[in-house]
């Protein structure tokens, strides 16, 4: 699962049957930090997030698994929760890379 | 599964049923050296893991659903275990 921010919001009039009750959101995806990764994406929300909102993404098929009713539909971004709080320690703070040889972690 | 270090929590009260109750936690890959560490995401704890532990994490729907007991659950990553050490041989 990936952090988002809802940025607009997406009307589809025409679309695949069986997606016709679901709302889409304009979604920025981010990093921990909250900076932007990669390109604005439509998510198919089910939490009532609004513009503005971070929220927890989920893809491919636990974002159509997400849907309220029928499940078996082409979505591949689902917005699944919306943050109230995130507590992220600095980038610095630990030693991410696997040396050669033995590492105790405990 | 992936080597990754926990380094955040997140709280949600107004989530997808299927993450009630369950506990958020922020992510970061472990890479071998000199790559650059990115990708971080977001797990769902079923391992009592806290901020600063190194976790194990399967990545993939259907071994988050039989780990959760839920057929339909819609969660990707689970955290599956605490790392205690590692060797690295190559």
């Amino acid at each position: 699962m990936l952090f988002g921010r809802v940025h607009g919001t997406a009307v589809c009039t025409i679309k695949y049957s069986g997606t016709e009750s679901l709302r889409l959101l304009i979604v920025q995806p981010l990093n921990k930090a909250l900076e932007p990764v990669g390109r604005l994406q439509v998510a198919v929300d089910v939490v009532e997030a609004g513009v503005g909102d971070l929220c927890v993404m989920v893809r491919s098929r636990e974002a159509a698994l997400a849907m309220p009713d029928e499940t078996f539909v082409p979505i591949d971004l689902a917005l699944v929760g919306i943050v109230d709080e995130l507590i992220v320690r600095p980038h610095g703070d630990f030693d991410y890379t696997l040396k050669p040889g033995v590492t105790r972690f405990s | 599964m992936i080597l990754a270090k926990v380094v955040g929590t997140v709280v949600t009260t107004m989530s997808h049923p299927h993450y009630n109750n369950q506990k958020l936690l922020v992510v970061q890959p472990l890479v071998l050296g000199g790559d650059r560490a990115d990708g971080d995401f977001i797990a769902i704890d079923k391992a009592q893991a806290g901020v600063g532990d190194t976790v194990l994490i399967n990545r993939e729907g259907n071994g988050a659903r039989q780990v959760l007991n839920n057929p339909d659950a819609c969660i990707i990553s689970v955290i599956v275990g605490i790392v205690d050490m590692v060797n690295l041989t190559c």
